[in-house]
Formats: structure tokens, sequence, C-alpha cells
């Protein structure tokens, strides 16, 4: 077990898996390597070392009202949604054992999608000028999101959680979703249908410091939560009945485990929008580089999935420019294929 | 489960009494809508046509749109119950398993980059998207040794679907004039429809209807078993083959008449089980009807709900869908 370096406390116990580190830690390289250029990168261009220098205070004033005022929220946004799509839709293939569960399918994105247009529809006055502050939005974007993932939650509840009803039920749940979305987009004006429509393909645009400041804590609390789970999901992986005969209260750690998947991908989407595919992603390409502990699956499929969502955004931002294409578009673009690719893979699994 | 109509008589009598509803439901969607009309001018728009504001509305929108209405609530309930054959998977239907959102895909890239507006083109590409998500969802559901099972068939459905919406969404972003001219018909909705669309998609759709009707003892067989089928001598490829062709007929020209429309191709196959057992022979012309009517009065109810707008028809079939779908999914798969 040279491979291994243990790490042992009261409560927490992990082995630390040497090559896992090392990986880790590059990609944290990577990460901050393309959000450094990511950042300089746009109608003005800022070189890396004068993108670090604005970040610390040190730059023109031009760069720094460029790349703090605008920029940087930005990519910290992308970095944080998609890490905490990734490791929702990690949680989810661990507890449901299929390589196919994800945050997209269970409904919560549409839950989202539609508290986000009633919100727009419900506090319009007659002339569709907002009639509330939109920095609300996010927050009605969440709690739909939320309830999306408890309503399929509390359907399939029947003498315990079974993942294949989950599954169906979410499916079902985001056609009924999807419906009312379209309603309430007809019934509006047609600027509204495209800003809903922005929002459920999903964008980083037009993020500001506060946003992030508001789901960096959500964000950082739940992953610390779930390491502290992470054991039971390894157990979970074996199948319910090892799991059980190992011990392991699978009802309770279910739905903890639910409550942590649906808040992070809740408030992913409630600043970003339905950025496709991510979680479906992620996780696999985290499999491929480290395996399926979940101790440190968690770690790579974040930062793989941070990484997803900030090229998806800089290409979205540069290739059509003066145009802006959300960068869920190109998680899509990327994601349908790979997807197809690991149906093929997996076929005798 | 214990079905309603027992003999032989009755069910040509149940069948016949559907019948009936369905002319009286295509009635009363000429006459009932914001616009009401008495069944007196109804009757004299066709007999002696003055040119009205009236007898224009029930010539050019609202006779189309029954004849639509009965048209595609037909084929949608029939393309749902011979998916739910071949697949052997309560929950398949042609909007669950990406069907549908595989021909809207198709019509909204022939809208957005090459400015399609031809009715006969539009059926072929709905024809086209249709086929070749069948065929992804169905190889990717049948790969590997335990072969086709509903799990894996239901989330190869489910992600296809979402690929292609992803997709038509990110198209609509870019285009915003094109999500203006498809919106309305990406919802679902047989509002608006000239006779002419439905002109270009019936042959496909009554082929498909008959198609279905003559193919529904071989599916008898096959749904015992695959391997029953072929010890009978059935080549099952074939059937399969051929339903699943019909279903690309059905399917693909209803999204191409009135987009796509959900949940109507799971809900009405179990209701038709309910009344006549599980004999595809009956089980086939009962879904045609059912659907029929699920959509007439779906479409004459969605008149109503936002008055003065008109909601789509597909909001509604989706909202009386889902708690059905809710229903058989905790039937149907009790097992942890």
């Amino acid at each position: 077990m040279t491979k291994y370096t243990s790490f042992r406390m009261k409560t927490l116990s992990f082995l630390l898996d040497r090559r896992a580190i090392l990986i880790i830690v590059s990609l944290i390289g990577a990460v901050i390597l393309t959000a450094l250029i990511s950042i300089g990168i746009g109608e003005i261009f800022i070189k890396p070392d004068a993108v670090v220098k604005a970040l610390f205070g040190y730059g023109t004033d031009m760069n720094e009202l460029v790349v703090k005022q605008f920029r940087f929220p930005r990519i910290a946004m992308a970095i944080l949604a998609g890490g905490a799509l990734a490791v929702s839709g990690a949680i989810l293939q661990g507890m449901i054992r299929n390589p196919l569960a994800s945050p997209d399918i269970l409904g919560i994105t549409w839950g989202g999608a539609l508290a986000t247009i009633g919100f727009l529809t419900v506090f319009s006055d007659k002339a569709n000028a907002l009639t509330v502050s939109i920095q609300w939005q996010p927050l009605a974007s969440f709690i739909g999101a939320v309830l999306a993932g408890f309503l399929v939650f509390i359907l399939s509840w029947k003498n315990g959680i079974s993942p294949i009803r989950l599954v169906l039920i979410g499916i079902g749940l985001t056609a009924v979703l999807q419906a009312l979305t379209t309603l309430l987009m007809i019934i509006g004006p047609i600027y509204r249908a495209s800003d809903a429509n922005i929002w459920i393909t999903g964008s980083v645009h037009g993020t500001n410091g506060q946003d992030v400041l508001t789901l960096l804590p959500w964000v950082v609390v739940l992953l610390i939560l779930l390491m502290v789970y992470s054991r039971r999901v390894n157990l979970q992986e074996l199948g319910d009945d090892v799991a059980k005969g190992a011990g392991a209260m699978l009802l309770r750690d279910r739905i903890t485990l639910l409550f942590i998947s649906t808040g992070l991908a809740g408030g992913a989407v409630a600043f970003a929008g339905g950025v496709g595919f991510v979680g479906l992603m992620a996780p696999h390409i985290a499999r491929k580089l480290v395996g399926s502990s979940f101790g440190v699956l968690v770690p790579v499929s974040a930062l793989v999935g941070s990484m997803l969502v900030m090229i998806a955004d800089l290409i979205g931002r540069t290739l059509f420019s003066p145009l802006e294409v959300p960068a869920g578009v190109f998680t899509a673009a990327i994601g349908a294929p790979y997807f197809i690719y690991l149906l093929y893979r997996s076929r005798n699994k | 489960m214990a079905h309603k109509l027992k003999t032989v008589r009755n069910k040509w009598l149940g069948l016949a009494i559907g019948a009936l509803i369905v002319v009286a439901l295509m009635a009363s969607s000429v006459v009932y809508g914001l616009t009401s009309i008495t069944w007196s001018t109804a009757l004299n728009a066709f007999t002696q046509f003055d040119g009205s504001n009236e007898h224009i509305i029930i010539i050019d929108n609202r006779v189309p749109r029954a004849l639509i209405g009965a048209a595609v609530g037909a084929s949608l309930a029939v393309a749902g119950a011979l998916m739910q054959a071949i697949t052997r998977n309560p929950l398949a239907s042609p909007s669950i398993l990406g069907v549908n959102a595989g021909a809207s895909f198709a019509i909204v890239v022939a809208v957005t980059f090459f400015s399609v507006t031809s009715l006969a083109a539009f059926s072929w590409l709905a024809f086209l998207g249709a086929a070749v998500a069948s065929l992804i969802v169905y190889v990717l559901g049948t790969l590997g040794r335990e072969g086709l099972t509903p799990m894996k068939l239901t989330l190869a459905g489910a992600a296809i679907a979402a690929m292609f919406s992803s997709l038509t969404q990110g198209m609509l972003v870019l285009n915003e004039k094109a999500l203006e001219d498809v919106l309305f018909w990406l919802a679902g909705s047989i509002e608006g429809r000239s006779l002419d669309m439905l002109g270009a998609v019936i042959p496909y759709i009554a082929i498909g209807l008959v198609g279905a009707v003559f193919i529904s003892k071989k599916i008898n067989t096959l749904v015992m078993g695959e391997d029953v089928a072929k010890g009978l001598g059935q080549r099952t490829l074939f059937v399969k083959a051929g339903a699943a062709l019909l279903i690309v007929l059905l399917a693909g020209g209803s999204v191409a008449v009135a987009g796509p429309i959900a949940l109507v191709g799971i809900v009405v196959p179990h209701l038709a089980r309910f009344f006549t057992g599980s004999d595809y022979r009956w089980i086939i012309p009962y879904s045609a009807i059912l659907g029929a009517i699920l959509l007439l009065s779906a479409d004459i109810a969605a008149r109503y709900v936002i008055m003065p707008l008109e909601a789509p028809v597909g909001v509604l079939t989706a909202v009386i869908g889902t708690p059905f779908f809710v229903y058989i999914a905790r039937r149907e798969f009790n097992q942890l």
C-alpha cells in the first residue's frame, strides 16, 4: 500500500492516493492558468502578468476596472458553477449507480427555469417593467430548482427511494416543468422569452462580485459536508445489499446526499442558469483520471467542471465576437457527443 | 389488470361510442372558442357560405383545427402503443424517448440555417429527425449484454431528448427572430395550422395508422417475448423494423403539423389497455380513438385557461399526463 498515505482524525479518516494528489495539484494549476488567460482575453487584451497585477491592485486604472469589475467575477462564477454542477453530478452517479444520471435529468434545471420566468412574469407591471429588483432573481431560481429536486424526491418515495424511480419521475416532472415554462414564455413579450431562453441555455454573462460572494460560502459549506460523507457514497456504489450488509443507513445517507446534490446544482443554476451536461461529463472525466474513490473524485470532478464551464464561456464570448453565445451552448455541443460515446463505451457494464 | 370490456360485441360497441364522441368533440371544437359561434351558423358555413367573419373563421381556422386535432391525437397515441409494445417498456412514448425532440431539432435547424418554409420539406425533415433520434435511442438502449432494459432505454431517451433540446435552445438564442417564429410551434399546438399542412402529412399518417392495425397481430406475438416469438416462427427483426417505420411516420408526421405534443403517447395506450385488455388488435384502434378524444378535449380546454390568449395544447397534455406518468412509474418500478 505504498501508493497511499493514510490520514486519520477522530471522526474523519481517509487514504490519500499520491497520484491523485499530483493530479489535483496540476488541475488547480491548470484552472488558475486558464482563468488568468481567460480574464485577459476580450475586447481589450490584457497580458497574464498584467492581469495578476490588476487583481492585486497594482495595475493601471483601466486594467483594474476591466479585470475587477467585469471579467474576474464572470470567470469566478464559471469556476464556482462548473464545480458545483460537476460535484452534484458525481453524487448522483455514485448514488444511482448509473453513469447517465445528472442534475439535468432530475428536473432541477427546469425547476429553476420555471421559477425564473415565473419571477419575471409575476413581478412585471403592465408596461412589462420589473417591479422588484432583478437581484432577487437568483433567489427565485434557487427556490425553484430546489423545490423541483425535492418534489422528484417526494414523488419517488415509496418505502424508501429507488434510484430507477427517482430517474423516471425526474424525467416525467421535466416534461411538465418544460411545458409550463413555455406557456409563460408565450404569455409574455418576446424579449422576455428571449431573456429566459438565455437563462435556460446557461450563461455567466453579467455576473457581478456580489453574486460570487453570495454563492461562494454556500458551495464551500456543502463541499465540506460532502467530504465528511464521502465514505458513505463509496459504500453505496457497491450496491444496496452490500451497503446494508456493511451497516450503512441507506435511507438517511440518501436523503443527506440528495440534499447536498440538489443544493449544489440549485446554487449553480440560480446564477448561471441551466448550463447543461457539465454534471454528466465532469465526473466521467474525473473517474478516468483518478478512479472512483469518492474522496478524490469530488475535488477532481469539481476542478474538471470548472475548466469545462470556463472554456465554454471563453469560446462563447470570443468565437462569434461581438455576438455572445451562452456557455451552455458549447457545454451541450461537447457534452452530447461525449455522452453518446459514453453510452457506447459502457455497453457491457 | 382486469379490463372493462370483455366480449367482442362490447368492444365493437365501445369503439363505436368512442367514434361518436370524436365526432361530437370535433363539432364542439368548431363551435367553442374566443369567437363563439352558434351551431346554426356553423352549419350554414358549409351549406351557404356568405364570406362573413364567422364563416371565414369556421372554414379557415376551426375546421382544420378539429381535423388536425383528431389526426395528431390518434397518431401520437398509436405511436406510443407501438413503442410500448416493441420496447416492452410501459413508459415509452415519442416524447419521453426523444423522438419528438429529434423532429423538432431537424425543423429548427432548417428554419434557422436554411430558411426553409415549405410544408412538404417540414414533414420530410420531421421524419428524418424522428428517424435519427429513434435509431440512436434504440441502438444505445440495446447495447450491452443485458440487452434492452427499461432503465437503459428511458435514460438514453431522456439524454437524447436533452441533447436535442439544448441544441435547439442554443440555435434559438442566436436567432431571436426564429425564436418568435417557432416558439408557439415548439410548445406543441394545433392552432392556426392550415389544411394544407395536414394535407402534406395525412398520407403518411394514414399509412401509419392502417399499418399499425395490420401489424397488430404480429405485435401480440412479439410482446410474449423475443424468444417465444422466434420459436413461433416470427421474424422478429422484420416486425420490429416495420413497427419502427410506422412509429417514425406517425410521430414525425404529427410533429411536422403540431410540434412536439407531450405525453399523449404515454397516457392513451394505458387507458386503451384499461378498456380492452392486452390484445393489440384492440389496443391499436382504441388508442387511436382515445388519443383523438384526449387531444380534441385538451385543445378545447386550452382556449379557456388563459382567455383571451390561448395556451398551446402541448402544455395541457403535459399537465394532464405528468401525474399519470408518475403513477405508472411508481406502480411498475416497485423494486428498490
